[in-house]
């Protein structure tokens, strides 16, 4: 069953510069029980995806078209209201800065009990769930948790306490948007393991946003890569990494210093810059810097099926 | 060859609290090493581990409270301000934030020709020299009249290149380079380092917590733990057989995008403690997964062996797994 | 920073005018911005241009009309000594444009220099400026004022000292605090670890930066110093007669009101109008340009 259907979705912003086409007919499911990645670099449209996503696009910026269903129900054109409606046991999320979700002036378990208004329990049990799910992130000592303030713990400790806030909600799905990014490198490994075991417990979706190729090869069952605002490849992680099918895709695994094993001079990069989306070019949007251009990449590509699941918008896709 | 920057037994303490609760804080405690000319030195560690404030100690910007700073010769520790002035012509420093490092109401052009009005050089060809200095690290003349929020991240740090190059100095210091740059832009600034030290015979102490970055760039690596080395020496080498548990736990904690890649992971247990109650013994026990005997009582020494030093009573053998147990959740 | 100190200013200066140019019209775009502008540029341009709008000398007494009722002659009416109050008003008018520009200039020197020097220089040093901030505000401004006059005589020296008095505390701290924030940032770091002296970073790296948000504060203080003013002269410590100032307008009026309130209306009027004037252009200035108050980029 599908948890998350994006179909064709078209996002605009208004700017003193002319109308900007931030998001271009981008499509991709998320089915039950999968972990799927975002992956793509600053300005490929991952924030402004999740933004449109949860009804929190900038008062200058609209929908043009597309749809977004989460569990069947059509999520745009909802209002902030009933948006708010389905956050919490529909869709709980996470970011990269769990100061975002904690307040500085309340103990962790006035928070946590705070979250948990519609379940109509008495406060003893909303703090035994708390408790719960403090154990849950593996959070030493959770009693004590309850009783402090944000502004006592690590970061990677208030991270956990965002996560352990998002999965009470036992929620369908999980919108983590670089929840590791801001953390050190021996944290975010801890991170990805705790995530990969929550999931499992809950057995929610997870949509998970990140610029680590690594993280994502690690944690994800499937990956959507995107680029200026196109989805340009998406398929299982196993097919994206080991058989990318788009020239970014390739590119972008080939710099990643992680991806050269022996030690060498130069390190690969993507020369170019990323195409001005208030005048987006109408073939293919990775055309100027790529390595394979044809002069049929003027016109828009289509998207190809390379696999069942695999799906590569490039006119040559698994052909380079 | 004589090493362009030496620093010994280097300690860095901070003084916090009120008057009536004061107390001391070492964040840089007992570091040696000497960086040679032409060579890139890598300083690792976890957030917090002192690397960013060694850094600040080595260029004179922090206070060291014990040991000696030697630059080109010169001992530059406690120099006034005056005096070390010249020096720092020679030695010059990148900072993390490639954006912030740039004064925010300042154009590209002034921000690169800063150095020279700083140290009174290259009256009237201030101009040239900027551009010069621009396409040197690939940007062109027309970048002089920008502002740096009108720049993007790639661009702001190719910028804080230019600067860092401008007077011709003999030692980079780059605090976190890479930080904030997407993976196809890391690459661009780390060969124009590259590049730039060939060319001009430059030293490079690099600061990162990538890992995957020091295996590409550096020739020596130093790991940082809680302010001190934990082990330094030739990059190879400490990559294909770590000896210290912390310095293995760091190499494996690198995801890499291959999702068949089996993951020998060493997963540390618990948060690095706190500078203010820093463990007995070896400060690293407490997470340590090859935890032996000695390690909580006695604190280790800093051991040679070949050519890199360590600090660890039981050094880890090539290819050790760590020992599998029970994890507690708790 | 200033074009004598860069290489790099001349063919973006036009950038810099359009900015201007940009800048008054989100202004403007704003209702009570454009009603602040409006109300502003009434004040300053009767102050220019007094001698030329009113037929009449401000301090001319003609005792055969005094007490006159608004009419085409006298457009505010005269006062007790037959003196015509639009000629008085529009000259009051220079007397506290005057006041509150050259005492806000004065204050924003020694607030931005003793701000700046408390924020970079030596905590002792740091410590003994706010304690001298603080008591100075700690007095009330009447009281002050009443100190001063007493050693100096009610004059326009004194309004001067009271309004420096009572802004540099303000004006210092902000710069202050502000210097401590931008201390720490990675760009002063940077400057330092080239050799920048002190000098130098104050001037061309805090300074630019640290500026923008104060005279914005500054704009919304003018009111304050023009209310300063009139209410010093209403109380007589200031302007002395026959010099025409709204305050002093204003007493004479209250001495009356009953039978001539035109004479206080006329001196109320103009100081109600710019003070809502000023603060509605600091305000609009405040929202349009702060970036923090921005909801979004």
């Amino acid at each position: 069953m599908t948890v998350l259907a994006v179909s064709d979705l078209n996002v605009h912003f208004t700017t003193g510069a002319g109308e900007l086409h931030a998001l271009r007919d981008v499509s991709f499911d998320v089915s039950e029980n999968r972990v799927v990645g975002v992956v793509g670099e600053s300005g490929c449209g991952k924030s402004t995806l999740i933004n449109a996503i949860l009804n929190l696009l900038a008062d200058n910026g609209r929908i043009s078209s597309g749809s977004i269903e989460f569990s069947g129900q059509e999520l745009t054109g909802l209002s902030r209201r009933q948006m708010r409606e389905l956050r919490g046991p529909g869709i709980a999320t996470v970011f990269q800065d769990p100061m975002g979700a904690l307040n500085p002036v309340l103990p962790i378990g006035r928070q946590m009990r705070n979250i948990q208004y519609r379940s109509g329990q008495a406060k003893s049990e909303k703090d035994m769930r708390s408790l719960e799910a403090l154990k849950r992130v593996r959070l030493p000592d959770p009693e004590a948790v309850l009783a402090r303030y944000p502004h006592e713990f690590s970061g990677g400790m208030k991270q956990r306490i965002a996560i352990a806030m998002a999965v009470m909600m036992e929620p369908d799905l999980l919108i983590a948007d670089e929840p590791t990014t801001a953390l050190d490198a021996t944290l975010e490994v801890a991170m990805i393991e705790l995530l990969k075991d929550l999931q499992r417990q809950i057995g929610c979706s997870v949509l998970f946003i990140s610029h680590h190729l690594g993280v994502v090869a690690e944690l994800c069952d499937d990956v959507v890569v995107m680029y200026a605002g196109e989805v340009v490849e998406r398929g299982s992680t196993r097919e994206v990494f080991k058989n990318p099918g788009h020239p970014y895709s390739l590119k972008l695994l080939e710099c990643d210093p992680a991806r050269q094993t022996a030690r060498r001079r130069d390190l690969p990069t993507i020369p170019g810059e990323l195409p001005d989306l208030n005048h987006r070019p109408t073939g293919c949007i990775f055309a100027p810097r790529c390595p394979h251009r044809g002069k049929e990449c003027a016109d828009a590509p289509p998207d190809r099926q390379l696999d069942e699941s695999h799906i590569v918008r490039c006119i040559r896709a698994g052909a380079v | 060859m004589n090493p362009i920057l030496e620093v010994r037994d280097l300690a860095v303490t901070f003084r916090t609290g009120s008057m009536l609760n004061r107390s001391d804080i070492l964040a840089v405690a007992g570091v040696s090493f000497a960086v040679h000319p032409g060579e890139t030195f890598a300083l690792v560690g976890e957030s917090g581990s002192g690397k960013t404030t060694l850094a600040r100690a080595a260029n004179g910007l922090q206070e060291i409270s014990n040991g000696s700073v030697r630059f080109d010769g010169y001992r530059i520790d406690g120099m006034p301000a005056r005096e070390r002035k010249p020096l720092r012509r020679d030695m010059s420093m990148m900072f993390q934030d490639p954006v912030g490092s740039l004064s925010p109401r300042m154009r590209v052009g002034d921000l690169v020709a800063e150095p020279f009005r700083i140290h009174g050089l290259g009256a009237g060809s201030i101009r040239e020299e900027t551009v010069r200095l621009l396409s040197l690290v690939g940007l062109s003349a027309e970048f002089v009249h920008r502002y740096p929020h009108q720049l993007s991240g790639g661009q702001a740090r190719r910028v804080g290149v230019a600067r860092a190059i401008a007077l011709s100095p003999k030692l980079i210091i780059a605090d976190e380079p890479t930080a904030g740059l997407d993976v196809s832009v890391q690459g661009e600034v780390l060969n124009l380092l590259n590049d730039l030290r060939e060319r001009l015979k430059l030293a490079i102490i690099i600061i990162t917590h990538n890992l995957h970055v020091v295996r590409h760039v550096a020739d020596q690596v130093a790991v940082m733990y809680l302010g001190r080395f934990v082990e330094i020496g030739p990059t190879g080498k400490i990559f294909s057989a770590p000896a210290h548990p912390y310095t293995a736990s760091l190499l494996s904690a690198n995801p890499e995008p291959d999702p068949d890649k089996p993951r020998n992971r060493i997963s540390l247990s618990a948060e690095v403690p706190s500078l203010l109650a820093r463990p007995s013994g070896c400060e690293f026990h407490t997470r340590c997964p090859w935890v032996g005997g000695k390690c909580g009582s006695q604190p280790p020494d800093l051991r040679q062996q070949d050519d890199r030093r360590f600090s660890c009573h039981y050094p880890l053998a090539p290819g050790a797994q760590a020992p599998v147990k029970e994890v507690s959740h708790g | 920073m200033s074009a004598a100190n860069s290489d790099f200013t001349r063919p973006a200066r036009r950038p810099d005018f359009a900015r201007a140019f940009d800048a008054v019209r989100r202004i403007t775009a704003e209702p009570l911005g454009a009603l602040g502008i409006f109300l502003v540029a009434l004040m300053i341009g009767g102050a220019l241009f007094a001698d030329w709008l009113s037929a009449y000398e401000p301090g001319k007494i003609s005792p055969r009309d005094r007490f006159l009722v608004p009419s085409w002659q006298h457009l505010l009416g005269t006062d007790q000594l037959g003196r015509d109050l639009f000629s008085r008003v529009l000259h009051g008018g220079r007397i506290a444009l005057t006041v509150a520009l050259f005492s806000t200039a004065v204050s924003l020197l020694i607030g931005i220099v003793l701000g700046l020097i408390a924020g970079y220089g030596p905590r002792w040093l740091d410590n003994l400026l706010l304690l001298l901030f603080d008591s100075i505000k700690s007095f009330p401004t009447v009281m002050l004022a009443l100190a001063l006059v007493t050693l100096f005589g009610p004059s326009l020296t004194a309004v001067v000292i009271v309004v420096v008095l009572v802004n540099v505390p303000g004006y210092a701290r902000i710069i202050r605090t502000q210097t401590l924030a931008l201390k720490e940032s990675e760009f002063v770091t940077a400057a330092e670890s080239m050799g920048a002296g002190t000098v130098r970073i104050l001037r061309v790296h805090i300074l630019p930066n640290v500026l923008g948000p104060l005279l914005i504060l500054t704009s919304m203080d003018i009111p304050v110093v023009i209310a300063i003013e009139a209410g010093m002269s209403f109380l007589g410590l200031g302007v002395r007669p026959p010099t025409p100032s709204w305050g002093s307008i204003l007493n004479d009026g209250f001495t009356a009101i009953r039978d001539t309130p035109w004479i206080a209306i006329a001196g109320g009027l103009p100081i109600i109008l710019t003070t809502l004037g000023f603060t509605f252009l600091g305000e609009t200035m405040r929202d349009v340009f702060d970036p923090r108050l921005k909801r979004h980029a």
